[in-house]
């Protein structure tokens, strides 16, 4: 349409930083999500994620090394507090700078960084911003002096996040569940579905419309209808809340759009094919197995991407046909019903659990958009 | 036994039983029950004909009716009894339900969510399919913007956390809020706007699947009324709006609708983001504070989010009738 629309200059750039704009506005907060999973807990709380690339400011607590008795009586302390034990490990880049310093949790800047302070009863303590420190005391210490102080952190990231939330949380056992739900969920409702489908679209019955139109009112039935009465049944019939209850119920609640999805592209396969297939003798099994089935590859790999999608990130179906213990908690439910009870305040921690429940679906997402696409205008444009 | 273990042997048994159940119903119909051989082949082979179609619904009919047909009337029956399931009490619980405020917010709330949502998503949806129908970089745009879409309501709602929450270090809102030197504040907290904010996850999801479906329509538009209208002088917008949405409502109206039946689904995001508080319920939340304790109840609310629907589902029965004529 370029050619014809007649476009100025001046709209192509608006459109340009229009789109630029929704784009980023789109990105913003899953990108936010992804930079908080690699901050450490300190950092988070104390700069937001957009400064994640900058220095922050962060209160330490050290103690300097025991004094040593001078010449003259009195007692020193000397050396780097960027080299004491307690700090040393968040200062290995070996780029700190002290702003502020104090010798009280209360007032942990009392003094900026190069100043002599006196602490009173003759001692005096200086810290200067490259982290060397002086401590003069009249009197013998067992300890070294307690000090804290204020220093720009440089960015820090790592994957403890990662590690605490794949080892510690049961994480990982909510991923294979999670994994576990979801195959089986998928694959089943496929084959039933292309059968179904196949009759639907290419065999002539009486109630043929009439079936199709309820495949289309069962597209909309709320799931919380199916809730109560199935998990009564299953209660009844023995299955009760467990793995097999979910596969079922995904099973029944993903049929219906598997049918309208294939039924509407097999409707569209040349007619020719079929009918010179039929002619030449092939039953309608063979025709389905051998023609109909690989000509509806893409979709069928469309409804597998929905139905995965669907399951893996469903919370709903998960809660309510599931067990509630924690062997077989999918992610989903893990997050929301325990990480933002438990760990509500750990920013850290949150953000890498939702990372890592959202990676797998945006790998499949990315990698097969192209049927994700063409699945979503099967069912919706004519 | 295992999960792993068990979800392999289901894959297994499933598919397995499937492909046997299909081909050996197959088989036994064309040589047991009418073999095209004997007295009337010809007979026979008809006779098959007009079974096999039901041998290939079978599994999916049973599967559907069991499923999704039973537990509307089952639903229903179930909302009729009591608590413990004992008692037939009529519409008490439906009753009880309409007299309750909380029950009344969550249905006003809902109204805002089935109003606002689809609109907003359909409308930024088609906004976005026009514009990056023209750039270059077009599909790379969309493709970002249709991502949400594979996101679990749960994910988004973490990551929405992360926009709004109610501090100026990690709340996004409240960071630009410091900027301006204003203190932090819970935007959930606020009444009646935090439903708003609320429905801004859902829209951010679903604009993606309202582009993806409204791009292909507009190049589906005849580029012969689109090239009369600039010969007739149509500015750009007069174009969009006059000429280009008036061909594609028929797409609009069937995104709207889905949109709005998604809505009607949708409880991770308010379980999620507030558990229902602050006067944020809605209908399918709700029904979710009254699972597993008391089942009446339960099943009542669910049986109005299907009566809430209902309109929809006639349209959308009634357009894939006139499309099958």
């Amino acid at each position: 349409m370029d050619n014809i629309a007649g476009k100025k200059s001046g709209l192509t750039w608006a459109v340009n930083v229009t789109v630029l704009a929704l784009v980023v506005i789109w990105l913003i907060p899953t990108v936010g999500l992804l930079v908080s999973s690699f901050r450490e807990r300190d950092q988070i709380s104390a700069s937001g994620w957009w400064q994640a690339p900058f220095s922050v400011e962060l209160t330490y607590r050290t103690r300097g090394g025991e004094p040593v008795q001078q010449p003259d009586g009195s007692w020193l302390s000397e050396g780097n507090i960027f080299d004491t034990d307690e700090v040393k490990s968040a200062f290995a880049s070996g780029d700190g700078r002290v702003t502020a310093f104090g010798t009280r949790s209360i007032a942990p800047a009392e003094f900026p960084a190069g100043t002599e302070a006196d602490l009173g009863d003759g001692e005096t303590l200086v810290v200067n911003p490259n982290g060397s420190y002086r401590y003069t005391t009249p009197e013998e210490q067992t300890r070294g002096p307690r000090i804290y102080f204020e220093a720009k952190t440089p960015p820090q990231f790592t994957l403890d996040n990662y590690r605490t939330v794949l080892t510690a949380d049961n994480m990982d056992r909510a991923f294979i569940n999670t994994l576990t739900v979801t195959v089986p969920a998928t694959v089943i409702p496929i084959l039933i579905a292309a059968f179904a489908a196949y009759a639907l679209a290419w065999m002539d019955f009486p109630g043929r419309g009439l079936l199709i139109a309820a495949v289309v009112g069962l597209l909309v039935v709320p799931l919380q209808l199916a809730l109560v009465p199935l998990l009564r049944l299953h209660q009844t019939i023995g299955i009760g809340q467990s793995f097999v209850g979910i596969w079922l119920a995904h099973t029944g609640f993903g049929l219906p759009l598997a049918v309208y999805l294939l039924r509407n592209y097999m409707v569209g396969l040349p007619r020719d094919i079929i009918e010179s297939a039929k002619v030449d003798g092939a039953t309608d099994f063979q025709l389905f197995v051998r023609i109909v089935l690989p000509l509806s590859f893409p979709a069928l790999a469309a409804f597998a991407i929905f139905q995965f999608l669907w399951t893996w990130n469903d919370l709903l179906v998960a809660k309510v046909f599931l067990p509630s213990d924690d062997a077989s908690k999918v992610m989903t439910v893990k997050i929301a019903d325990d990480l933002l009870g438990s760990r509500g305040g750990d920013w850290g921690i949150l953000a890498t659990a939702a990372f890592v429940s959202i990676a797998v679906p945006l790998l499949v997402f990315f990698a097969m958009q192209k049927y994700l696409v063409r699945g979503l205008l099967a069912g919706s444009v004519k | 036994m295992n999960p792993i273990v068990q979800g392999l042997i289901t894959i297994v048994v499933g598919v397995g039983g499937c492909v046997a159940y299909f081909y050996f119903s197959n088989l036994i119909l064309d040589k047991v029950i009418f073999p095209a051989t004997g007295k009337n082949p010809g007979r026979n082979i008809n006779r098959a004909n007009q079974v096999r179609p039901w041998l290939f619904l079978f599994p999916a009919i049973f599967a559907l009716g069991l499923y999704l047909a039973y537990p509307v009337v089952g639903s229903f029956i179930r909302s009729l009894y009591n608590r413990s399931g004992g008692t037939f009490v009529g519409f008490e619980n439906y009753a009880n339900l309409f007299a309750s405020t909380g029950f009344r917010t969550a249905f006003f709330n809902n109204l805002l969510w089935v109003l606002f949502v689809p609109a907003a998503s359909t409308f930024l949806g088609l906004v976005a399919a026009q514009l990056t129908d023209r750039l270059r970089w077009g599909a790379i745009a969309k493709s970002l913007i249709f991502m949400p879409m594979a996101i679990s309501f749960v994910g988004a709602s973490l990551i929405w956390k992360f926009v709004y929450a109610n501090d100026a270090d990690i709340g996004l809102i409240n960071a630009i809020r410091a900027q301006f030197g204003f203190q932090p504040l819970d935007v959930l907290q606020i009444p009646f706007w935090n439903n708003f904010f609320l429905m801004v996850i859902l829209i951010w999801i679903q604009t993606g699947f309202a582009m993806v479906i409204l791009s292909a329509a507009l190049r589906g538009i005849p580029e012969e009324t689109i090239e009369a209208a600039i010969i007739d002088g149509a500015g750009p917008f007069q174009l969009f709006f006059k000429i280009m949405v008036p061909q594609i409502m028929p797409t609009i109206v069937v995104v709207w609708t889905t949109i709005t039946v998604l809505v009607l689904k949708v409880f991770d995001i308010v379980y999620t983001m507030t558990g229902g508080n602050f006067g944020t319920d809605i209908l399918p939340s709700y029904m979710m504070s009254f699972m597993f304790r008391d089942d009446g109840r339960a099943t009542a609310v669910a049986f109005v989010i299907m009566i809430v629907v209902l309109p929809v589902m006639f349209w959308n029965i009634y357009q894939a009738r006139k499309e099958m004529r």
